[in-house]
């Protein structure tokens, strides 16, 4: 019991931590960029949260904010830039486009980005306003504190 | 400038008077249907001093299915000097899809004509690199078409349900 109780501690503070150093990777391909532009830049502030530093790099970010239609032709590189994240990684589907394919129901686009990738937060909007960006922020970060975190030293259960 | 719209067309129908097959005026707007095997005749004469429409602005295609000839092709030129717009319409059967090719003429075709040809199937003669520019490598079908089905999917990785 007793070391139960230090697990689930350290569980905690595990998660504490990790929702408030998210540094994400923006993967931004259409008109949801100027929302997420507005979002990060001082007026809304993503940094407020613990979010604020964008890492252009897939390797050294843990959050992927997917912005915009995902086309068949780009879903590859979406996969590819995924599957370089190091874990842990959480992703946002932003914009109703990366949520279902939004008005793009044809030969070209992917109808919604869970089809490629496990999708943490689903955030739907046309494009979604500030507010919803940051309460969807707010939302993982709810989720990654309650979920069970991975370490290194860690016995895995599969 | 009315007259000048005129001169052209008369001009235009005198030179060939076979190969042009309708001349048409809409909105102010003329539109000529050209033989298609004689296009890059007609644009050549036409780019050139007098005409001078020295600009391609667009280069598109139509499905008209279940007619026949099926595809119509067209060309939107632009005189800067004169200030008009001319319309170039090109019918074409669906057992023979090639074209002249403008690339020629104008650097600006190469990438239109190779969306035609993705988009529709359509071949352009004389193009140095008739590839897909759209979609991928692979892709099967020409989507624009209307008997392409709408909801055709054809990933490029394997989609979860």
């Amino acid at each position: 019991m007793k070391g139960s109780f230090i697990t689930t501690k350290f569980n905690y503070i595990l998660g504490w931590a990790r929702k408030f150093s998210l540094f994400h990777y923006p993967y931004v391909t259409a008109c949801c960029g100027m929302e997420y532009m507005s979002v990060v830049s001082p007026h809304f502030d993503f940094d407020r949260f613990g979010a604020g530093w964008t890492r252009f790099s897939p390797r050294q970010s843990d959050m992927l904010v997917v912005v915009g239609t995902i086309t068949q032709k780009s879903a590859p590189v979406l996969r590819t830039v995924y599957d370089q994240m190091t874990e842990p990684k959480w992703v946002i589907a932003f914009g109703t486009c990366a949520v279902s394919g939004g008005i793009y129901d044809n030969y070209a686009v992917v109808q919604g980005i869970d089809r490629i990738i496990p999708v943490d937060v689903y955030l739907p909007g046309c494009p979604p306003r500030p507010e919803t960006v940051l309460n969807a922020l707010i939302r993982l970060q709810e989720k990654i504190q309650k979920q069970e975190q991975e370490w290194r030293w860690k016995r895995r259960k599969y | 400038m009315e007259m000048e719209k005129k001169k052209v067309l008369e001009e235009l129908k005198q030179k060939f008077p076979e190969k042009i097959k309708e001349i048409s005026v809409q909105f102010g707007d003329e539109s000529i249907i050209v033989e298609s095997g004689s296009l890059l005749d007609v644009v050549q004469f036409l780019k050139n001093e007098p005409c001078s429409y020295s600009m391609l602005l667009d280069l598109t295609c139509v499905d008209y299915k279940g007619q026949e000839p099926r595809f119509e092709m067209v060309y939107h030129l632009y005189s800067l000097s004169n200030k008009q717009r001319l319309r170039i319409k090109a019918r074409l059967a669906e057992k023979d899809l090639w074209i002249d090719s403008l690339t020629s003429l104008w650097k600006n075709a190469n990438w239109l004509e190779r969306e035609i040809y993705d988009m529709f199937g359509v071949h352009f003669k004389g193009h140095p690199d008739l590839r897909r520019i759209f979609m991928y490598e692979g892709f099967e079908g020409y989507p624009l078409r209307k008997d392409y089905p709408l909801r055709k999917r054809q990933p490029r990785i394997p989609l979860r349900k």
